[in-house]
């Protein structure tokens, strides 16, 4: 028990959670820290397993320096902290987070939940986007960074946001071949958007780099790219796309696709805290104040789980969170301290809004999909069925479209298919999109093994 | 959109939308109120099990009507929801329990089911993947599953089809009778009348039988249900423990595209102001641990989601169903104890029938809201 007697735990180890976790121990706070990975480093500071001899230069280019400062800070907390690697948190029931590790299921009461549990890559359903080759792009990312390998030998980049040049920059240096890097973004969003994300000068110097290193290297990149169809039979062998009016092909053997990044909000939505809409990236998203402190009390949110920021500003968020709940349990903080990072978030909240103009989620293109598409992967459902469902049987939101469709009923719970759900809905009911709702999380929050066993109450 | 009907129906759970269809189709005008949208809660929430074995025997000629719609739901509403009449297994872990589910086979011959005792032997040859611990089973082939989340909803629709005019996002804010006619007020609507009301309002039923001098004692619970990811289709019927211990009552369906649904043990809160009922962890996992020892290859097997929704229950473990004892014109049909879903149409065309003859085929007597007069 710490000093404070406060029992404060974070889910998630990257940059948010890792520098909460620095914080709390600041002030005598002994946290646990639940992290679904092996080790500690999240997805941009992923490390990958023991043994493996790539260096931090070549996982994470030039933030390297700020990967090795993370990893090193993380790993001198070990005496001062709970870290439980390899551990899912599954739900959370009142003030209690229960979690699983080993198959041997855990409940931890909390006085402080810090929830740092990232993004995913956001996704729209293209024709062909369930043949094997074609990847997320953060799973076209994590394969390289964890485990060394690429995707394919000759891969196409396509989606629109930051990553979308990060990655392909990625396997370039790595040496796979590029077939195209397809945004869907035009240009001109990406010249509007220079006053915002000219706030970070040095970042948006690095993106333009990428983006000129590409063309240096001959690589396709294309601009306002309409995807028709990720074609092969039985495997990628190419992507069909438009731009303007000419329709054009690219041979691969592998697609690597996102649509900027959706945050991890089910544990959010289990402790009850509420959503709003966010007109700026059609999204739901967990509402918190500018330190993270969320309507329902103890339950604060850090980083790209709260609102994709970047991993900068998942390191403020994730101290700024953590102050706020030693702040929330009487204990004096630095105010001198708050005060700066709340100044650096609202800097990086202005590149965020930058980022949404350059890079907009393409709600056209999920309106579009075709009925014969796709849209549920996991309980093969497709776009069609959808549209069906929504007019001859009257679903009005999108948990009575679950109902009734099975979309989302599965094992991803609508990660993969509820944004485009979402846009086709509305479009079919002729409503906003903020209208149809959003689907509800429900535990577990992953796929849970019905082997776990009852673990003694802690 | 009429302010007057021949009766107003006050919840569109199973047995209100179905009693609107079967009304209309009887003749009468309806308006179906449901403050939400037609079965959202115990309805659509619970494991879809449409069986007739281990009822009370006085409920066995209900739920026999019930089985005829059942068969017939593709005609009568134009959809099957799903229905798979794959047979019902109970199955047992000591003789002692075997012996009452014999006597039960016996005594329900008498109203129509035909129920096979398996031996321990037969158990394993027929169901291998079960565990061999237990004793005995107890087979009836008429049983089956079907889908809750699709059927209230699809006696919705047919009931709008007949005529019924069906009021969803419509909460109740007063009742009241005024000479001959109940005088309904709906949030934004106004008022509405009719001769008739029947309180199908699930956990809310005790509020408005209440309002008329019949107070009854409802509680609220939720099931605790989970679902699996979807695994070969070799389960067919549905299966369940027969115990007098509460806490290995567990019971689990595969449907046909693979998932496996499971639920049982124990139940978990629910609320009547919130609307929402949560399963709590421990019962999941012990509820695990329960189906584990019915099936151990469930250990293999990933749960991908819980749910639950708000279900009423009565102490003596029997439904209010029937007309007010109070009140002329006004009827009961709520808190059915977490077992209405295979009865649900039965109920509804019972209902029907008694609204609009005067009577009902089916005895009912037992449910009467009169049995919880003076407290």
């Amino acid at each position: 028990m710490a000093p404070s007697g406060m029992r404060a735990i974070i889910v998630g180890a990257g940059p948010a959670g890792m520098r909460a976790a620095q914080t709390l121990v600041a002030y005598g706070v002994h946290p646990v820290v639940i992290d679904e990975g092996d080790r500690a480093g999240g997805q941009i500071y992923r490390r990958p397993p023991a043994g493996f001899v790539r260096d931090a230069d070549a996982l994470y280019g030039a933030d390297a320096s700020k990967a090795r400062d993370l990893h090193a800070m993380f790993d001198s907390l070990r005496d001062a902290i709970d870290y439980r690697p390899g551990t899912l948190a599954w739900n959370v029931a009142g003030d209690v987070l229960h979690v699983v590790r080993g198959g041997v299921a855990d409940a931890l009461p909390f006085d402080a939940l810090i929830l740092a549990t990232g993004a995913t890559d956001r996704l729209l359903p293209i024709a062909g986007w369930t043949l094997p080759g074609c990847y997320s792009l953060g799973g076209a990312q994590v394969a390289l960074k964890a485990q060394g390998c690429a995707i394919g030998r000759r891969v196409v980049f396509m989606g629109t946001g930051p990553l979308l040049y990060l990655v392909a920059h990625q396997y370039r240096k790595a040496g796979v071949d590029i077939a195209a890097v397809l945004d869907t973004s035009p240009l001109s969003a990406q010249l509007r958007a220079l006053p915002d994300l000219a706030v970070r000068p040095g970042f948006l110097l690095r993106g333009a780099k990428f983006r000129a290193g590409l063309q240096a290297a001959g690589v396709r990149v294309e601009n306002a790219a309409r995807p028709i169809a990720i074609e092969g039979d039985g495997e990628v062998a190419g992507v069909r796309y438009r731009v303007g009016d000419a329709e054009r092909h690219v041979a691969a053997d592998a697609v690597a696709v996102g649509f900027h990044l959706r945050s991890e909000t089910q544990l959010a939505d289990l402790a009850g805290c509420p959503f709003a809409f966010d007109e700026a990236t059609g999204q739901w998203r967990p509402e918190a104040d500018r330190d993270g402190r969320s309507p329902r009390v103890g339950v604060y949110l850090a980083g790209d789980g709260a609102r994709v920021l970047g991993a900068d500003a998942a390191e403020a968020g994730g101290r700024l969170a953590a102050l706020a709940a030693l702040a929330d349990r009487g204990i004096g903080v630095d105010m001198g301290e708050v005060g700066r990072l709340r100044r650096r978030m609202a800097t990086l909240d202005r590149f965020r809004r930058g980022l949404a103009t350059a890079f907009p989620w393409p709600a056209d293109l999920a309106r579009a999909v075709a009925d014969d598409v796709i849209l549920c992967r996991c309980e093969s459902i497709t776009a069609g069925e959808l549209r069906e469902t929504a007019i001859a049987k009257d679903a009005p939101e999108m948990n009575r479209t679950k109902a009734l469709s099975r979309i989302g009923m599965g094992r991803c719970q609508g990660r993969y298919c509820g944004s485009a759900a979402a846009e086709i809905l509305a479009q079919v009911r002729g409503v906003p999109v903020a209208q149809v709702g959003r689907l509800r999380g429900q535990a577990p929050v992953k796929p849970l093994s019905m082997g776990t066993a009852k673990g003694k109450e802690s | 959109m009429k302010a007057q009907a021949d009766v107003i129906i006050v919840g569109g759970g199973i047995m209100g939308a179905s009693a609107a269809f079967f009304l209309a189709r009887a003749g009468k005008s309806v308006i179906l109120l449901e403050r939400g949208l037609v079965g959202q809660q115990a309805s659509g929430t619970n494991f879809g099990n449409v069986r007739r074995q281990g009822r009370y025997l006085h409920q066995l000629p209900l739920s026999n009507r019930a089985r005829d719609i059942w068969l017939r739901l593709p005609e009568l509403i134009g959809e099957d929801c799903e229905f798979l009449p794959s047979g019902h297994l109970r199955v047992c872990y000591t003789r002692e329990q075997a012996d009452k589910v014999e006597a039960y086979a016996n005594d329900s011959r008498a109203y129509g089911l035909d129920l096979e005792m398996i031996s321990a032997n037969a158990l394993r040859d027929r169901y291998p993947y079960l565990s061999a611990d237990l004793v005995a089973g107890c087979f009836d082939p008429t049983g089956g599953h079907a889908n809750p989340r699709l059927t209230a909803p699809a006696f919705g629709r047919a009931a709008v089809r007949a005529g019924v005019d069906l009021r969803e996002n419509s909460e109740v804010t007063g009742i009241a009778k005024a000479g001959e006619d109940f005088v309904v007020e709906v949030a934004g609507q106004g008022t509405l009348r009719a001769p008739v009301l029947l309180v199908t309002a699930g956990a809310w039923g005790g509020k408005l039988s209440a309002l008329f001098g019949e107070p009854v004692p409802l509680t609220t619970h939720g099931p605790q249900m989970a679902v699996t990811e979807p695994l070969p289709y070799r389960i067919v019927p549905t299966i369940g423990v027969s115990t007098p211990h509460v806490f290995e009552t567990v019971y689990f369906r595969q449907v046909e595209r693979g998932n496996v649904i499971l639920g049982g043990s124990t139940r978990g809160p629910a609320s009547n102001d919130t609307n929402r009922a949560a399963v709590l962890p421990d019962n999941f996992l012990g509820q695990l641990e329960q189906l584990r020892r019915v099936m151990p290859a469930f250990a293999a097997v990933n749960v991908i989601r819980v749910w639950s929704g708000v279900e009423s229950y009565l102490p003596d473990d029997m439904p209010v169903m029937g007309p007010s004892v109070t009140t002329p014109g006004l009827y009961y049909a709520f808190g059915f104890c977490g077992a209405g879903f295979q009865i649900g149409p039965g109920v509804g065309e019972v209902m029907a029938e008694l609204i609009a003859t005067g009577s009902t085929t089916t005895p009912i007597e037992p449910y009467t809201i009169a049995r919880f007069a003076g407290g």
